[in-house]
């Protein structure tokens, strides 16, 4: 007889979590001024889509998904040291961290 | 039981982190969400991408922002002010994406019912990661080291004071 593993909820309710979760970092990038946060709400959608994608991994057994997690954390990392520096120049340039700053460069 | 609860803390903290006006609070209620996420990666027997999530989000990326943030010394009233228009604008924007992706996810829906309980795999130990890794998506991973070097002197680049481009 196959093991079992009981992971408590069904597909719907991972699905479910992970899309609020997005959801939620889309409407903290729409809204919030401040770019530290904006960029903690990124890191936000990039975990909702990590979560979905282990939980399709573990629905149907494949471990490939795993690996594409494991990239996605790779460039989250790589974006978010980029992204920081690009704040603490923009900081030094302007001594504000509001969004509304970036509108200079319409020129 | 367990999951509903866990995935319900993560949705409330996750909802802090976005809610929340002082950004150290939004940093330690996101270190919480990963925590969360954590959690629910162990249930779901992936166990190398709970400790990894722990280690490089949780451990790295979270102190690289408290960083910023102490090393910027924002107060109160540096915050940025949200418009209540802007508010508004865009939790009818949000709403309407998760409607749309409920909505859009419906038939996986109907085809989760029932599958509580779900064949034990090993897809997520180390072993059979690093299999996959360093076999079928070994050019990925050597290229992803690539990236990280051009990160880094990406951000020492930019970071870097400068007085005379500056002024």
């Amino acid at each position: 007889m196959e093991q079992l593993n009981n992971i408590g909820a069904s597909l719907d309710f991972y699905i479910f979590v992970s899309i609020a979760l997005f959801s939620i970092g889309a409407i903290g990038v729409l809204t919030r001024k401040n770019m530290i946060v904006l960029l903690m709400c990124i890191e936000l959608m990039l975990n909702a889509v990590n979560l979905l994608l282990v939980t399709f991994s573990t629905f149907f057994g494949n471990g490939e998904a795993q690996i594409f997690v494991f990239f996605i954390i790779v460039v989250a990392a790589a974006e978010a040291t980029i992204g920081l520096s690009i704040l603490i120049m923009a900081y030094r340039n302007s001594k504000s961290i509001d969004i509304e700053m970036f509108n200079k460069l319409n020129g | 039981m367990i999951s509903v609860i866990l995935g319900s803390l993560t949705i409330a903290s996750g909802l802090m982190v976005v809610l929340s006006k002082h950004p150290i609070r939004s940093v330690i209620y996101l270190v919480i969400t990963f925590f969360f996420i954590s959690a629910m990666y162990i249930l779901m027997n992936a166990q190398f991408l709970a400790i990894v999530n722990m280690i490089v989000y949780a451990g790295a990326i979270m102190v690289l922002f408290l960083f910023v943030l102490m090393l910027l010394n924002l107060n109160k009233e540096m915050e940025p002010e949200t418009t209540r228009m802007s508010l508004f604008t865009a939790v009818i924007a949000g709403g309407t994406l998760f409607l749309v992706m409920i909505t859009a996810l419906r038939d996986t829906f109907q085809y989760g019912k029932g599958y509580v309980q779900v064949p034990v795999q090993d897809a997520g130990l180390v072993e059979q990661l690093g299999k996959l890794l360093f076999s079928k998506y070994l050019v990925p991973f050597e290229i992803s080291s690539i990236l990280f070097i051009a990160a880094m002197v990406g951000a020492v680049l930019l970071a870097k004071r400068e007085k005379q481009i500056i002024d």
